[in-house]
């Protein structure tokens, strides 16, 4: 990271040579710090803490069935959250860049909102709708005898509200890029809108979308605030990874909180490689 | 006949971008649609192809009725200005595409494409991306596939607009020379009057939203139907009220029958062309004619000097409206 710059002058950026050779290196080190004290140190002391008394309390962390549900029940979420997101962003997608129709503007801007409002909000706006006593979908869901509150669908839907997004962001200025001549060019020789979809526009648009899923599921692991509202956070039962190191930390049982924490921060770690990796990907492609 | 437009309309908001348009296309010819950018060539073109809907009027192809039928039941190639290549497949993928939506047997589709790459020359590139061709390859991988499916007719929107001069010149000439060979109904927009007059069968002259003339490239040329089709078609004077073409005047250095006497307040000498100004008025505008450099030196004359300006024989001429600033100054060449 800190790569000493090759001497020498710069003779076409005159402005870049104005600044001597520690001037540079003191804004690189006020850089360095600043993300050290951000994000690096306190990244790296979840993973000392988690690791500090060896990998037993680790493995024993990661075998308790509560730490073991929390962490399947974060996945199941994300999951869900991904393949919605994925297939409901496409779609909007589609429909935000290809179409014309009253409100979009309207619709775009929603788009957004998850992004914008506090995920404590969307748990309680989600509260007030799908509750069992006088939800205007919770009363007749309950009827059927579908529960969503307190429960895994509850927790899909906050966790697939708070991401819903990221997959159209990503995938909409793809589609603008790519524009709509490939596809009247596959209609006038015979390709059907179905056909046309997935044999033209998908393949153009298959890196943004994958990215658009990477970050979608990146964020859905972490999702805290709007869970913890909708879930009732019931140890063993409706508690995610993200609820059961809030809950185990307080608890003072640190080395499963801090394992789990490892978990997750090390799911992050790969996802962002992972996206670092792809946005190589979809550049060379795009150029 | 294979295209018949009757009456078709079409309105952008306010913008009439077609109004009430009727053109007949015959079988087996190649013709072009030319006319100035948004005087509605194009949307005729997408009309014809299903791209766009005629909000009124009736479009026929090759006897079938038309007028509802979505693009990929019209039975027609089009070629788009800027390819619209399929990028993520190689291109004897993409010249296979609609014979393979059409699921024909995998040794049909082969055969035909490896025979279509030999007709547009693009034999040894089948396994590259359109990415790795330049413009002109782009553009005829574009043709083959649009030739695959053996459709009733080709439409080509601008097909040379995107590619450099000289390419562009080469391009047209192998059009030309390619549907001496397949004979397919074809009709190609262009705004540029050179290139319809080179290449077309028949021209038909598109402005402001209507047909100005239908013809072929001699009529629309030797009798244009309106000030506007002349102008169009190249640069043009006005010489006593009528509207000519500037090498259709003929210049002497003595006073003969007929002609104006006039001097001369500019000369410029373009290529192996000299336009030379001339004004038989002090205070109107100058005439301008084209003459050969020959011509030019056996004249003898120069700025300041006195010449006498004639109608050729033939030519063809109009009265001039009043100066109309709607019609266009001359198209640029090219």
């Amino acid at each position: 990271m800190a790569d000493t710059p090759t001497a020498g002058p710069t003779l076409t950026q005159g402005s870049r040579s104005v600044g001597s050779g520690a001037g540079r290196v003191t804004r690189q080190a006020i850089v360095i710090l600043y993300l050290s004290a951000l994000v690096v140190i306190p990244v790296a002391l979840v993973f000392w803490n988690a690791f500090k008394d060896g990998l037993a309390p680790v493995v024993a962390a990661l075998t308790d069935p509560v730490v073991v549900h929390a962490l399947q029940l974060t996945l199941i979420a994300a999951l869900w959250s991904v393949v919605l997101n994925a297939v409901f962003g496409v779609a909007v997608s589609l429909l935000l860049v290809r179409y014309e129709f009253p409100g979009k503007r309207m619709l775009n801007a929603f788009i957004d909102l998850p992004l914008s409002v506090s995920p404590v909000v969307v748990g309680l706006s989600l509260v007030i709708v799908y509750n069992v006593r006088d939800g205007i979908l919770g009363q007749p869901l309950a009827e059927l005898g579908i529960r969503v509150l307190f429960s895994t669908p509850g927790i899909v839907l906050a966790t697939t509200f708070i991401s819903m997004p990221l997959v159209v962001r990503e995938v909409v200025p793809v589609l603008q890029e790519q524009g709509t001549d490939q596809e009247q060019a596959a209609s006038s020789l015979g390709a059907s809108g179905w056909v046309t979809f997935w044999r033209i526009t998908m393949p153009g648009i298959r890196w943004g979308v994958v990215y658009g899923v990477v970050l979608c599921f990146a964020r859905s692991i972490g999702e805290f605030g709007a869970v913890k509202i909708v879930s009732g956070n019931i140890t063993g039962r409706t508690q995610t990874a993200t609820l059961a190191v809030e809950q185990l930390y307080q608890n003072f049982n640190q080395a499963q909180a801090f394992t789990i924490a490892a978990v997750l921060a090390g799911a992050a770690i790969v996802i962002i490689s992972v996206v670092a990796v792809l946005r190589v990907r979809v550049e060379r492609n795009e150029s | 006949m294979s295209i018949i437009v009757n009456s078709v309309t079409k309105r952008y908001g306010s913008f009439v971008a077609l109004d009430d348009v009727s053109v007949t296309i015959p079988s087996g010819r190649l013709t072009a649609l030319l006319g100035p950018s948004g005087g509605g060539k194009s949307t005729l073109l997408r009309v014809i192809a299903g791209l766009e809907t005629a909000d009124s009027g009736a479009v026929s192809i090759e006897g079938v009725e038309a007028t509802d039928l979505p693009p990929q039941k019209r039975n027609v190639g089009f070629v788009f200005q800027h390819y619209a290549a399929f990028k993520h497949m190689s291109v004897a993928k993409n010249v296979a595409f609609g014979l393979e939506i059409r699921k024909r047997p995998k040794e049909e589709i082969k055969e035909r494409v490896d025979e279509l790459l030999k007709l547009v020359h693009l034999s040894q590139f089948g396994d590259r991306l359109p990415s790795q061709l330049s413009g002109g390859q782009r553009q005829r991988m574009a043709l083959a596939r649009a030739l695959a499916v053996e459709p009733s007719v080709l439409l080509l929107d601008e097909p040379f607009g995107a590619l450099d001069a000289q390419v562009r010149k080469e391009l047209r000439l192998w059009l030309r020379r390619l549907h001496d060979e397949v004979h397919v109904t074809t009709v190609f927009v262009t705004h540029d009057q050179e290139e319809a007059l080179e290449v077309a069968d028949d021209i038909v002259v598109i402005n402001q939203g209507r047909v100005e003339q239908s013809g072929t490239p001699d009529e629309i040329y030797d009798s244009p139907a309106s000030e506007f089709v002349m102008r169009f078609l190249g640069p043009t004077t006005v010489f006593e009220g009528a509207v000519v073409r500037p090498h259709d005047l003929d210049v002497f250095s003595m006073a003969v029958r007929e002609a104006v006497r006039a001097e001369v307040t500019d000369v410029q000498r373009v290529g192996h062309e000299v336009r030379l100004t001339a004004s038989a008025n002090p205070q109107g505008p100058g005439t301008s004619v084209a003459l050969t450099r020959a011509h030019f030196r056996d004249l003898e004359v120069d700025v300041g000097d006195t010449v006498w300006l004639r109608l050729a024989p033939g030519a063809s001429h109009m009265a001039a409206a009043s100066t109309d600033p709607a019609i266009p100054a001359t198209p640029s060449a090219g």
